[in-house]
């Protein structure tokens, strides 16, 4: 017998196999996508088509809904693996002459005396995206925001790439390093906070995390606040804010403090 | 008849290799993870730990252990050298090629994706271009396979394919297509976001893909075993099997049905319609069917050797079974995990029951006790089995390998029942570290403790099954004979077409695919703005 001889009807183990297997098929298809959506009383069909295309998954648009108005401005901005990619001398040249003004609350080594945050040394991504939220309303402050507002693009990634060229120094006014505390090690796992470094450097870094040693408790203390409150609003899919609202107050002390206390050369280093 | 000895070796001593490797990895993943650890306090290495274990068990031992028993059958069960020696070996070194490159990335934390990919998350493209390099070499085996058979039936016109061989290459063909759904994925969708020509990817086609391949993997890495089951064991205790067509409708049904039952991995998916849901669970219930085929098939085989020892009445022949004989206890301790770990399958393949436990630690249980349990006991059965032949060397440290094998089983009962109970309980999988000081999960810290302590089980079976193959290496010379596999009671002496080729079933296997897979394919990938940007692993 050859393979001509399987492929035909006159061969019982192609009748039965292909019959079984097409009557199974039939009968799971009508079960699926007739029986079963017109068996679940709280959903409406207008008729077997309907029905069919529900359960196949046809993508629909949902007509009568339409997106919720944002009462606030959201964070807009886009970083491509581009965007600050290997800055040239001259960009960062700028970027210092530009940073003038910034001296006077960061510090002109780029290390604040004023509880702002340091600078020097900070990934340039994150200071491109404070930036860019500052200039569009995303995040607002009384003194950030007048600066950020007439900035160009061209400017802001100037900028960014001449405080991530700045060395890492230690905080102005160090303080004695402090233990880890459970919050920074283990996050709380039971309320979804992950550990700090998972995102902030020192185990790993996502792109818009600035790390955070050396950094003033005070504003540290004050950001995790501002997130847990709602007041500061330009985290993206509420990431720092769902974690900042887990936060007892007394976490968000002792996390402030422990980051207040480390030396700034522990973070994981840019590519 | 064995002429490729060192070919066979070498892929089985990569394989353990390997294997002794990852489950060294997953003994310590284990111990992090419980409450006896202390916790690293960098998940990220636990993740790069789990991508190498799950990379290596997954991709790497199974296909390794199925191409070298693959080869053992073609020469021994054919009776006829090799045909594709050095391609065989090039497969070989494609997989040496493909491991080192995808197992570099993993070490330097450059590619914790875990061994399923989760797009959006890429890492680095060194790794997956290291798995399609493993798959490739896989490949490669399929065709000689199949280019072997062709061989044997020229020189055989109208002949019964031995068992072993038909139920070998009806293998290796649900592999070569299984593998096309992450091949697809890998090539089209996530090798050009790793490689930097795309920034964006859909991740609910990727997962579409993936499933294609995850579900039917499985029985790809159960082939041998159940290979050994039919082919070997009736052999290995006095028996024979009981039916010879039974057996090759169970393969046929694996071909057939394995394959178009994968969506029940994406029952929590959005991306896929309720409908195709239903026929891939409705088919998955259809996969028992080659199983409880097997089980009494085995049964039945296992009882006529009883009963040739003497054994007698209705349960009294149990006790006349070679309970000594590695074999028999290998084959006990299998079914006995695939018993518990099917059960708990019937759970997942439910469309309502399996949100009970979908995503917790009842799913690594399940799997672990099917393929860790139920699989694995069986791959070392094998080795035993075909060491002497391939070695020329007697393996003299029985009680050894029964104390091996028992740990094993004792081990990956500890190890996995505790698991689905958290998992029931709600304890999710794929987490790094769990607080058991919180007081809402402090009760679980016992089991999670003694499964962990299974794993240290495990490993020192493991580490036992590897020194008895090495001293099996040094050990007097002995002549094996010719290699043989069992005979049936009726041994076939013609074969109805259908049963001894492939070609309808392989048709039904595609036909099936392209019903339960092509519409949901097609509108993902036609779908506009479905991708979401890939969140690169380890970059700034």
């Amino acid at each position: 017998m050859s393979t001509r001889d399987l492929f035909t009807f006159r061969n019982r183990h192609f009748t039965v196999g292909v019959g079984v297997i097409a009557g199974m098929l039939i009968v799971t298809i009508v079960a699926g996508f007739i029986v079963l959506p017109f068996a679940q009383p709280w959903v409406q069909f207008a008729n077997v088509w309907d029905a069919i295309c529900s359960a196949a998954g046809v993508p629909q648009r949902a007509a009568t809904v339409t997106a919720p108005e944002q009462t606030r401005r959201l964070s807009e901005v886009v970083l491509t693996s581009r965007t600050l990619s290997r800055p040239s001398q001259e960009a960062i040249g700028r970027g210092a002459t530009l940073a003038q003004r910034c001296a006077i609350c960061h510090g002109p080594t780029g290390i604040s005396r004023a509880d702002s945050p340091n600078l020097a040394g900070q990934y340039a991504a994150v200071i491109y995206k404070e930036l860019h939220d500052f200039r569009s309303g995303a995040r607002t402050n009384a003194v950030m925001s007048p600066f950020a507002v007439n900035l160009t693009d061209q400017e802001i990634a100037d900028i960014s790439n001449y405080y991530a060229y700045l060395p890492r120094l230690p905080a102005y006014h160090p303080t004695p390093q402090l233990p880890k505390p459970n919050i920074v090690i283990y996050g709380a796992p039971m309320r979804g906070i992950a550990p700090c470094g998972a995102c902030h450097g020192s185990l790993d870094n996502k792109t818009g995390s600035p790390w955070l040693e050396g950094q003033s408790e005070v504003y540290l203390k004050a950001q995790l606040q501002a997130f847990a409150a709602g007041e500061r609003r330009n985290d993206i899919s509420q990431q720092m804010r769902n974690i900042a609202r887990a936060m007892t107050p007394q976490e968000i002390e002792q996390a402030a403090a422990y980051y207040a206390s480390q030396p700034p050369d522990v973070v994981k280093a840019v590519d | 008849m064995l002429v490729n000895r060192k070919l066979i070796l070498a892929h089985f001593w990569l394989a353990f290799a390997v294997f002794g490797l990852a489950l060294t990895l997953g003994a310590w993943q284990m111990f992090i993870r419980s409450p006896i650890g202390t916790w690293l306090s960098n998940p990220e290495l636990y993740y790069r730990s789990l991508t190498a274990h799950g990379t290596v068990m997954g991709y790497v031992f199974p296909t390794l252990v199925a191409m070298s028993f693959g080869y053992a059958i073609s020469e021994s069960a054919l009776e006829q050298r090799l045909v594709g020696v050095r391609w065989a070996w090039a497969g070989f070194w494609l997989i040496v090629a493909g491991s080192i490159m995808a197992v570099i990335p993993i070490a330097l934390g450059r590619a914790s994706v875990l061994y399923t990919f989760y797009p959006p998350l890429i890492g680095n493209v060194f790794y997956y271009l290291g798995v399609v390099l493993v798959v490739v070499g896989s490949w490669i085996w399929v065709a000689l396979m199949s280019v072997n058979l062709r061989v044997w039936r020229k020189a055989h016109p109208g002949a019964p394919v031995p068992l072993a061989m038909f139920a070998n290459v009806a293998g290796s063909y649900l592999w070569a297509w299984t593998a096309v759904g992450a091949a697809l994925e890998l090539l089209l969708q996530i090798i050009p976001v790793a490689a930097g020509l795309k920034a964006t990817i859909d991740a609910g086609l990727a997962r579409v893909f993936f499933s294609w391949t995850l579900h039917a993997i499985v029985y790809f890495w159960l082939m041998p075993t159940y290979i050994a089951y039919y082919t070997i064991v009736p052999r290995a205790i006095g028996g024979r099997v009981y039916s010879d067509s039974m057996a090759r409708i169970s393969f046929i049904l694996f071909l057939v049905v394995a394959m178009p039952i994968g969506m029940h991995h994406t029952f929590a998916d959005p991306q896929v319609g309720a409908g195709f849901k239903f026929i891939h669970s409705a088919f998955t219930a259809l996969v028992a069917l080659p199983t409880l085929l097997t089980v009494f098939t085995i049964c039945a085989s296992v009882e006529i050797a009883a009963r040739l020892r003497g054994g007698c009445g209705m349960f009294g022949w149990i006790r006349a079974l070679p309970w000594d004989n590695p074999m028999m206890l290998a084959l006990a301790f299998s079914f006995v995990m695939l018993g518990f770990g099917g059960a708990g399958g019937l759970i997942n393949m439910s469309y309502q029951l399996d949100a009970s436990i979908h995503n917790t630690q009842w799913i690594t249980g399940h799997f672990h006790l099917i393929f860790g349990g139920a699989i694995v006991i069986m791959y070392f059965a094998i080795a035993y089995d075909l060491w002497p032949h391939l070695t020329g060397r007697e393996l003299i440290d029985v009680r050894l390998i029964r104390t091996q094998l028992w740990l094993w089983f004792v081990g990956m009962i500890v190890t996995t029942f505790p698991w689905h109970w958290v998992g029931i309980l709600g304890m999710p999988r794929r987490m790094a570290y769990f607080d058991f000081g919180d007081p809402a999960i402090a009760p679980q810290a016992l089991s999670v403790t003694l499964s962990a302590i299974g794993g240290f089980i495990l490993l020192a079976s493991g580490i036992m099954f590897i020194v008895i193959l090495a001293r099996g290496m040094r050990a007097p010379q002995v002549d094996a004979g010719p290699y043989r596999f069992a005979l049936a009671v009726h041994q076939p002496a013609t074969v109805p077409v259908a049963l001894n080729t492939h070609a309808l079933w392989v048709a039904l296997m595609i036909a099936l695919t392209l019903t339960n897979y092509g519409y949901p394919i097609l509108t993902l990938a036609l779908s506009e703005g479905t991708s979401v940007p890939a969140v690169y692993v380890g970059a700034q």
